[in-house]
């Protein structure tokens, strides 16, 4: 791998850029591996660049059914934050954090990583008390982040109206190392980075069956035919119960429509992520100018990567009145992704009944920020074949014992 | 947008008039029961890419509660029917195979 850099730029510059190789290889699948990944969403690529870089494990294939990157990876609203109540969550999503802020330099890779700022805004009582507990526990768990009152927010961002009669905006919690990334970069960073350490990522490659013997995975057939591994890492999102299923266990999640759009581009406004809950809005401005926001979850299992009008309609009513210089805005484009959702709306990164088979899943609406710290957290479970610290605690059989990670009564809403 | 025919008042009510409530015919399992079982009713719901049967309530209409056989990687609906059966009625069941022949079935 040619490694980018002010010099790569002049060289090739100097001869039509005719130099420039392609980011990764697509090779054609080999018999068997000693890691296969099925998806080449950020966290599955950020799990077999971990794999390589923290445990020198580089004969792996990451197998995805269609484009890397296409899934939920390409369908997100980009925000990064780590601001959870629960220890277990604060601790994945700071590590997270921590690594987006220098992913680019360590993948060689610009992902853009924008530590603008993110507000949550609290517009009921309620959610001011419940965000006043989780400043302290952030303060606790050493994830810094701070109570505003309304008229600081109103200085952050000009542009919203802190007194509407319905959601009047009473302060919110703020952290500043919070932001946003360029979502496709992520993937395309970490596809980079693992092919040049040998790895095959392999697209347009549906696994379609999971071959196991007394309890250990021998390797996954495929659109391609069959293709063994030593450990098999699963990493697919909306589509985790599908695989669970061929693998043969079950998962306690379910599938569900989470929908987004962008506007039309408009001149630099706001410069911050702002959150509102209690809306199920939330909307930042892209670098090309477009308003980003993103809404609620429908309440029933969906697969179609398209939600319910409705939901966007509520989102977009609340945000007007919040915001009244968007309700002349075009919106152009609105798309869905499917989601899986846990009980306690934490994700699992766990063990299977399958002795060499690991899950990491149930992201549900929030995965996007996790992406380098869920990839860390699942290196170190394949790797090991036991979960670290980061991970413990996000284990698939935690529901029989009643010990949730309970971040859908902290966040009052799906995050 | 999802439609579904109310089995109780006939009205073909629209989504933002009904409220879903998740997987239909659950088996309730208490006290006394083993782990799994309880584990799996509170939190192993079925997630099927395909027919699916859930229960809905015509909230902003008769308010009934209802059963729906729906699929959900096409949205299309299979058909309505009460609240009251501990199974899916073998009409629905006719209609879903006629349309879905490679369905493995309810169980």
């Amino acid at each position: 791998m040619k490694r980018y850099s002010v010099f790569a730029i002049a060289r090739e510059a100097m001869r039509y850029h005719q130099g420039w190789e392609k980011a990764w290889r697509s090779p054609a699948p080999k018999a068997s591996y000693d890691a296969i990944i099925i998806g080449a969403g950020g966290h599955g690529l950020a799990t077999a660049y971990y794999l390589g870089k923290n445990f020198g494990i580089t004969n792996v294939a990451v197998i995805e059914k269609g484009w890397l990157g296409g899934g939920n990876t390409g369908r997100n609203t980009t925000i990064i934050r780590s601001n959870y109540l629960q220890d277990p969550s604060a601790a994945i999503y700071n590590k997270a954090l921590s690594l987006y802020e220098d992913l680019s330099q360590d993948l060689n890779y610009n992902v853009m990583f924008s530590p603008r700022g993110l507000l949550m805004l609290a517009q009921t009582h309620h959610e001011v008390r419940g965000y006043l507990r989780t400043v302290h526990a952030n303060n606790l768990q050493g994830v810094k982040t701070e109570w505003i009152g309304p008229e600081k927010v109103k200085e952050l961002v000009p542009i919203i109206n802190i007194d509407g009669p319905r959601y009047p905006v009473l302060g919110a919690l703020y952290q500043a190392r919070g932001g946003t990334a360029r979502h496709d970069a992520v993937a395309w960073g970490y596809a980079r980075a693992c092919s040049a350490m040998g790895m095959d990522i392999i697209q347009q490659t549906e696994v379609t069956g999971v071959r196991s013997e007394n309890g250990v995975v021998k390797g996954v057939e495929t659109t391609r035919g069959f293709i063994g591994c030593k450990k098999l890492g699963i990493v697919v999102a909306g589509h985790s119960g599908q695989v669970a299923d061929m693998a043969g266990f079950r998962l306690p999640v379910e599938s569900l429509a989470l929908q987004a759009l962008v506007s039309e581009p408009i001149k630099p406004c706001m410069d911050v992520v702002v959150m509102a809950n209690t809306v199920h809005g939330y909307m930042s401005q892209s670098d090309k100018g477009e308003m980003v926001i993103g809404g609620g979850t429908d309440g029933f299992n969906n697969f179609t990567q398209r939600g319910s009008f409705h939901h966007i309609e509520e989102t977009l009513r609340a945000l007007v009145e919040t915001f009244p210089m968007i309700s002349r805005l075009k919106m152009l484009r609105q798309w869905g992704g499917i989601v899986d959702m846990t009980g306690d709306r934490s994700p699992i990164i766990s063990k299977t009944p399958l002795g060499n088979c690991f899950i990491n899943c149930g992201w549900g609406t929030g995965g996007f920020k996790a992406i380098p710290g869920s990839g860390w957290a699942m290196a170190e479970l394949m790797a090991k074949g036991e979960p670290g610290p980061l991970a413990a605690e996000f284990n698939m059989w935690r529901f029989r014992e009643g010990q949730f990670i309970d971040e859908s009564v902290a966040a009052g809403v799906a995050h | 947008m999802l439609i579904l025919e109310c089995p109780y008042c006939g009205v073909k009510a629209e989504e933002t008039e009904l409220s879903p409530g998740g997987e239909a015919h659950l088996k309730r399992f208490g006290p006394g029961s083993s782990d799994e079982d309880f584990e799996n009713y509170m939190f192993a719901r079925k997630n099927p890419k395909g027919v699916h049967f859930e229960r809905w309530r015509h909230s902003y209409g008769c308010g009934k509660w209802f059963l729906a056989a729906r699929c959900t990687a096409t949205l299309e609906v299979f058909g309505t029917y009460p609240a009251q059966t501990t199974e899916p009625p073998a009409d629905i069941i006719d209609k879903i195979k006629a349309k879905r022949p490679d369905w493995k079935g309810y169980k």
